[in-house]
């Protein structure tokens, strides 16, 4: 049986979004000229300023092009559904971004983004465009500890471009983009967990398997399977299997600061979010950890997934700083 | 001996559309098991966009190579995904491997098979025993260059490595992913086939038939 989604045509429904998104958000959006799937911050890219592309497969709305605007991404070039674009329309964005500065290729680390960031990175640099890639890393579950650059990049995307918009929007040098974009990746851990799949548009059938009664740990923002498969557990007890990794590895001490993101995997309601989000405030309360600051919503989503990621952020000061910079963006504003 | 020319490549890849059409499901199933269960529209998306960029070439004025760089071009901007680079970085190889020719004769078409073959492995860097669609080109392109050498028909040729890939994606069942997505499974991939060599196996067959 197919699944219920509203849309005209699976094979339209990137290019219909977009429509969509561009007719919601003149303001700060705009398609970069003959490339419909490269979208640009009407008030981002200044000459001086190092350039931030980001990007991805599309399904995981407001990730990617929801952070392009002033203090954030500069340009973001769309795939299709859980597809990396293509190297064309990176280009573009990088054109687009390039200040002469030099522009920062940011994006999750899978192997299909790479070959194709990597590609237009190549012919960037024959257009005399300095490209520097930093791949996001910050699902814990999907690697072994001592193979951080193997991992997925899932929601914690969020405080690491915002921090590295934040850098590039300050003007900062490009060393310092590039060292202020390492840092936040490596102080960024998220843990997720799913309930139930997602469909495509495409094929509108459940993207795996899982029992009514079951969840599913550390699986990806795509479906992929995660490391543990088990009954459904009260939200306290999941959370906790959740934060009990991310702190494992974080390892902060008393009076640090992190930073919270409880995002939704697509269908899980803000109820349930903030009920895991009490739980996160207890836990870190209960170690002296101070939270500098919470988001709880659709940040980094897989479709109608329904299920949750919890991401922290270990802070210093300059972390913190470029987290309280201000951004506006067509899906968020801060400061 | 066989040869073709550019309306002859185009038959070929109409043929290699139409076979991933109508395995695109079984591909998609494959994926949901071990990937996110995209490879047979990335698949049939990519090919589709090659059928219809090679339909609005005047294939009198378009040589082999020129033809295949078209290819390569519209499967990768309508893919981006892994098949992508790594199907556009084949064409092109092949493109390069034919360069000057205006018809295509046995050895020619083998020579293309190996290009496409090693373009694979060098843009995805994998290694043959790592459960990606190497596992299915790199024996079929060795048995392909293996027979001709050995003095078969480009058809026989064509048979043995359709053979050799059949076997390779068999033998991914029992690999465990080292590259891509399906990489973060471990032992988890044991027992599935990788969705990219199956895919590879249909696109060997199709270029068969479309040359017997």
């Amino acid at each position: 049986m197919q699944t219920k989604k509203i849309i005209n045509d699976g094979n339209r429904s990137v290019d219909e979004m977009l429509e969509g998104i561009l007719a919601a958000h003149p303001r700060h959006l705009r398609r970069a000229d003959g490339s419909p799937r490269s979208i640009v911050a009407r008030d981002g890219p200044r000459p001086g300023k190092v350039g931030l592309v980001i990007g991805g497969g599309s399904g995981h709305e407001p990730t990617f092009l929801g952070f392009v605007g002033k203090g954030l991404a500069d340009a973001a070039a769309i795939g299709n559904v859980f597809a990396s674009p293509p190297p064309d329309p990176i280009l573009e964005c990088a054109k687009a971004a390039s200040g002469g500065a030099g522009v920062l290729f940011m994006y999750g680390n899978y192997a299909g983004d790479v070959m194709n960031f990597d590609m237009a990175a190549e012919i960037a640099a024959m257009d005399n465009i300095e490209v520097r890639t930093v791949l996001t890393t910050d699902d814990v579950a999907s690697a072994p500890r001592d193979q951080r650059q193997k991992r997925r990049g899932v929601a914690g995307n969020f405080f690491i471009f915002k921090a590295v918009g934040a850098a590039c929007d300050r003007m900062l040098t490009f060393d310092e983009c590039e060292r202020i974009a390492r840092k936040a990746n490596d102080q960024t851990f998220t843990m997720g967990v799913a309930l139930s799949p997602c469909s495509l548009p495409q094929t509108r059938r459940p993207n795996f398997e899982i029992g009514p009664d079951e969840m599913e740990i550390g699986m990806g923002i795509h479906g992929e399977p995660g490391i543990a498969r088990g009954k459904l557990k009260t939200a306290d007890e999941i959370t906790d299997e959740m934060l009990d990794k991310i702190l494992d590895e974080m390892a902060p001490t008393r009076s640090d600061k992190v930073a919270v993101l409880v995002n939704s995997l697509g269908s899980t309601p803000l109820m349930e979010l903030y009920i895991m989000n009490r739980r996160v405030k207890q836990r870190l309360d209960d170690i002296g950890v101070s939270v500098h600051a919470t988001w709880v919503g659709n940040y980094c989503t897989s479709l109608e997934m329904a299920g949750a990621s919890v991401t922290l952020m270990h802070l210093d000061g300059e972390l913190q700083e470029m987290l309280d910079h201000p951004c506006d963006c067509a899906m968020f504003r801060a400061g | 001996m066989t040869s073709i020319d550019s309306a002859g490549l185009k038959r070929m890849f109409d043929e290699i559309a139409a076979a991933i059409d109508a395995d695109k499901d079984r591909l998609c199933q494959l994926d949901g098991v071990i990937g996110d269960a995209d490879h047979g529209i990335a698949m049939a998306l990519g090919f589709g966009a090659v059928r219809e960029a090679l339909a609005q070439l005047d294939l009198a004025a378009t040589g082999p190579t020129a033809l295949l760089n078209t290819a390569a071009k519209s499967f990768l901007n309508a893919v981006g995904a892994s098949s992508g680079p790594l199907y556009a970085t084949a064409f092109m190889r092949a493109a390069a491997a034919v360069k000057g020719k205006a018809i295509l004769e046995d050895a020619d078409i083998i020579a293309m098979l190996r290009a496409m073959a090693q373009g694979i492995q060098d843009r995805g860097k994998a290694e043959l025993g790592e459960k990606t669609m190497v596992d299915a080109w790199l024996p079929a392109a060795q048995a392909a260059g293996a027979a001709q050498e050995a003095g078969k028909t480009l058809l026989e040729s064509l048979e043995t490595a359709l053979a050799a890939a059949e076997r390779g994606a068999e033998a991914t069942k029992n690999m465990i992913a080292f590259k891509g997505r399906s990489s973060r499974l471990g032992e988890r991939s044991l027992g599935h086939m990788d969705p990219g060599a199956a895919s590879a196996v249909t696109i060997i067959k199709a270029i068969r038939d479309s040359l017997a």
